[in-house]
C-alpha cells in the first residue's frame, strides 16, 4: 500500500433548506486503502456520496480526484473520471437480465456508436465479445455467475447488492463507493462480502466504504471518517475511531462502549 | 452471446425462413384475389409497422412517452411532397430524397427532445403531444404569406417512385406476370421494412440499445454508471424520428397526395397502440402490432355488414359505425387479457410466469 492521495475532500458543505447536511468536510483517502465512512441515521454520509459522485452540487468546497479537480461534473462525467457507486436503496436495472446489469457498467469505457451498433463491423463486433467476457468474469468474481441471465429483481437481496458491486466495478473505477452494502445480509453474507471488499482491495481498487455493521468496518477498514448532524468528529484508524469519546457520545449518547470484541 | 455464426444456424430454421420468404413474395398476388385494395392495405401495414418500429425505440427502449410521434411522419411525407411535386417544381428521385427526409425528421426529433430532456411520464406526454399538433398546425397554415404546404389542400401530384422510367404507379408486365403499382410498392416497401427491423435489432443489441434499456429502468443509476444520459436520449429520439420519416416518404410517394388531416393526434395514438398492443420494447411484437392493428379495421369494414345479415338477416348498424366500435372492444379486451401485449419480450414473459406461479 503506497501513501499517495486518491481523493481529497475540502471543506465541504452542502444545504437543504434549513438542514446543513454537510459542513466542511474534509478528509484523504489514500490509494489503495478501504476507507469507511460512518455515523447515526441522518449523518450526511449518503448526502457526501451524492455530492462525491455529481449527483448534487455542493454549495461549497472541493474535491480533488486523481491529481484533478472534480468539480461540477455531472454523475456520468465522475464515473468516467473513475468512481463508482451502489445505492443504499439498490438501484439496478430491475428489468434487465444480471449480465445485462453489468454490460450496462463496461458503457463507459466503451465506443461503439449508432453505425457500429447497424453495421457490426469487426471492431465492434469484437468489442461486445469483450464486454461479454468480461461482464461475465466480473458476475463470477462476486459470485453471481449461475443467476447471469435471471432478470435482476429476481435475485436475492444479497446477490442484488453483490450484482450493484459489479456493475460499478464494469465501469473500471479507481475508487469504488458503496453505501451500506451490508445492510439487510445476514451474518454468513456479510462475511463472503467481506472477503469480495477484500479481494476489490488486493486487486487494485481503493474502497469507500458507507457502513452501519460496526463489526464489518472495524476489520475491514484501514481509516474511518465518523460524520454527526453533517461535521465530522473524528477520523483516524478503526481502533482509535471506537475509543473516541466523541464517536461514543454520537451513537450511544456517551455511556456505553462501543468497543466490538472478536472485531479482528 | 446472441446467435453464433451461420453455421450454428440448423437447417429447419433456413427452411423456415425460405417458407416465410416464399410466403412473403406471393401474399401480394393472394391479396390481389380479393381486390387491390387489399394489397394497398399491406402496404399501409408496412407502413405503420415501420413507424410503430420508430416509435419502439423512443417508448419501448428509452421509456419515454411521446405522443406526438406523428410528427416526423408528417416531416418526412412533406420533405418528399416538396421534392417530388410541382409544388415548387423540383423532381428529385426517390432515392435521394429518402435519407434527406430521415435526416430532416432526425433534427425535429433533437429539436424536440432537447428542450424534453429533464421531462419524463406524463410531462414529457404532454409536451411531446403539443410538439405534435405545432407541427400539424403549421403544415395546415404555412401556405401565406409564402405558400410553401399548400395549407389544408394538401399537395398533390407527387411523383411515384420509378426506377429508370419503370414508374411504380402504373401496372406492367414483366416475365409474363401483371404487376400492378400497389404490388410493386409491396416489394420496395418490404425491402425497406425488412431493413427497418435489422437495423432495429441490432440497435437494441448493442452498447447504444443497453444504455437506452438503462435510461428506462433507472435514470439516476444510468447516470452514475456513466451514461451521458442527455446524449443518448437525444439519440433515441433522433433515431425514433428518422424511421418516421422513411415511413412519411413512402407513404407520400405511395399516395401521391398528402394533407395535414393524415398526421392528427389519431394517427399518434393509433401508431402508440401498436406499440404498446404488440409488446412494448418487442421488435416482433410491435410488428405483430402494427400489422394486426392495420388489418383489423379493414377487415371489419368487409365483414361487419355480411355478418349481421347472417346473424340477424339485416344488417342493423352501418358498418362503418360498427367497425370502430368492435375495434375499440378489441383493443380493451387485448389489453385485459395480454397486458404486457400480443407478443411480450422475453423479460415481460417471465415476469407474467413469476407472477402467476405467485398467484
Amino acid at each position: 500500500m503506497n501513501e499517495r492521495t486518491l481523493l481529497s475532500a475540502e471543506d465541504i458543505g452542502k444545504r437543504f433548506g434549513g438542514v446543513q447536511a454537510l459542513a466542511d468536510v474534509s478528509f484523504t483517502i489514500r490509494y489503495g486503502e478501504i476507507y469507511g465512512l460512518i455515523g447515526p441515521n441522518g449523518a450526511g454520509k449518503t448526502s457526501l456520496f451524492n455530492v462525491l459522485t455529481g449527483i448534487y452540487v455542493p454549495d461549497g468546497g472541493s474535491f480533488m480526484f486523481d491529481g484533478a479537480p472534480l468539480n461540477r461534473l455531472k454523475p456520468n462525467e465522475v464515473a468516467e473520471r473513475g468512481i463508482a457507486r451502489t445505492f443504499q436503496n439498490i438501484r439496478l436495472f430491475q428489468n434487465l437480465s444480471a449480465l445485462e446489469n453489468v454490460m450496462i457498467g463496461r458503457h463507459v469505457r466503451t465506443h461503439a456508436g449508432v453505425f457500429g451498433a447497424i453495421f457490426r463491423d469487426r471492431t465492434t463486433l469484437a468489442e461486445e465479445a469483450a464486454i461479454a467476457t468480461r461482464s461475465y468474469q466480473l458476475l463470477d468474481y462476486v459470485g453471481v455467475a449461475t443467476h447471469a441471465n435471471d432478470l435482476a429483481k429476481h435475485l436475492a437481496y444479497g446477490d442484488q447488492r453483490r450484482l450493484e458491486i459489479a456493475r460499478a466495478l464494469a465501469t473500471e473505477p479507481k475508487l469504488l463507493a458503496l453505501d451500506e452494502p451490508a445492510a439487510g445480509m445476514n451474518a454468513t453474507e456479510t462475511r463472503a462480502l467481506k472477503g469480495l471488499l477484500e479481494n476489490i482491495r488486493r486487486d487494485g481498487t481503493t474502497i469507500l466504504l458507507i457502513e452501519h455493521d460496526m463489526k464489518l468496518v472495524m476489520s475491514v477498514c484501514d481509516r474511518v471518517l465518523v460524520l454527526d448532524y453533517g461535521r465530522k468528529i473524528a477520523e483516524g484508524s478503526a481502533a482509535d475511531v471506537q475509543n473516541d469519546p466523541k464517536v461514543i457520545a454520537a451513537y450511544l449518547g456517551g455511556e456505553v462502549s462501543l468497543h466490538v470484541k472478536d472485531a479482528r | 452471446m446472441s446467435g453464433g455464426t451461420r453455421a450454428d444456424i440448423p437447417l429447419r430454421v433456413w427452411a423456415g425462413v425460405a417458407l416465410v420468404a416464399i410466403a412473403l413474395g406471393v401474399l401480394p398476388f393472394v391479396a390481389a384475389l380479393a381486390g387491390q385494395a387489399w394489397v394497398r392495405i399491406l402496404n399501409f401495414a408496412m407502413v405503420y409497422t415501420m413507424l410503430a418500429l420508430g416509435l419502439n425505440i423512443v417508448v419501448g427502449f428509452a421509456g419515454l412517452l411521446d405522443l406526438g410521434y406523428i410528427a416526423f411522419y408528417a416531416v418526412g411525407a412533406y420533405t418528399y411532397a416538396l421534392l417530388a411535386s410541382p409544388q415548387f417544381g423540383i423532381h428529385l428521385p426517390f432515392w435521394v430524397i429518402l435519407p434527406i427526409g430521415a435526416a430532416i425528421a432526425c433534427l425535429f426529433g433533437v429539436l424536440l427532445g432537447a428542450p424534453t430532456l429533464k421531462l419524463r411520464g406524463d410531462y414529457l406526454a404532454i409536451v411531446t403531444l403539443g410538439f405534435g399538433e405545432i407541427i400539424r398546425i403549421f403544415l395546415n397554415n404555412l401556405n401565406s404569406p409564402i405558400n410553401i404546404t399548400n395549407g389544408p389542400q394538401g399537395i398533390n401530384l407527387i411523383d411515384p417512385f420509378r426506377i429508370d422510367g419503370l414508374s411504380f404507379a402504373s401496372t406492367e408486365s414483366l416475365l409474363g406476370i401483371t404487376f400492378s403499382g400497389p404490388q410493386k410498392y409491396y416489394y420496395m416497401l418490404l425491402l425497406l421494412t425488412i431493413g427497418v427491423i435489422v437495423v432495429n435489432l441490432r440497435l437494441q443489441n448493442s452498447r447504444l440499445g443497453r444504455a437506452w434499456e438503462a435510461i428506462r429502468e433507472d435514470e439516476i443509476a444510468a447516470k452514475a454508471m456513466g451514461i451521458n444520459t442527455r446524449n443518448v436520449k437525444l439519440l433515441a429520439f433522433a433515431m425514433g424520428a428518422s424511421f418516421g420519416g422513411v415511413a412519411g416518404a413512402v407513404f407520400s410517394a405511395t399516395q401521391q397526395f398528402i394533407s395535414p388531416e393524415s398526421f392528427g393526434l389519431f394517427e399518434s395514438i393509433i401508431v402508440l397502440a401498436m406499440v404498446v398492443l404488440g409488446g412494448m420494447g418487442n421488435i416482433p411484437g410491435v410488428v405483430l402490432g402494427a400489422v394486426l392493428l392495420t388489418l383489423l379495421p379493414e377487415v371489419l369494414r368487409y365483414t361487419m355488414e355480411p355478418l349481421q345479415q347472417g346473424l340477424f338477416g339485416r344488417v342493423l348498424i352501418d358498418a362503418e359505425t360498427i367497425r370502430l366500435l368492435v375495434f375499440g372492444i378489441a383493443l380493451v379486451a387485448i389489453m385485459l387479457f395480454r397486458p404486457a401485449g400480443l407478443w411480450p419480450s422475453a423479460v415481460r414473459k417471465r415476469e407474467l410466469e413469476v407472477a402467476k406461479a405467485a398467484e
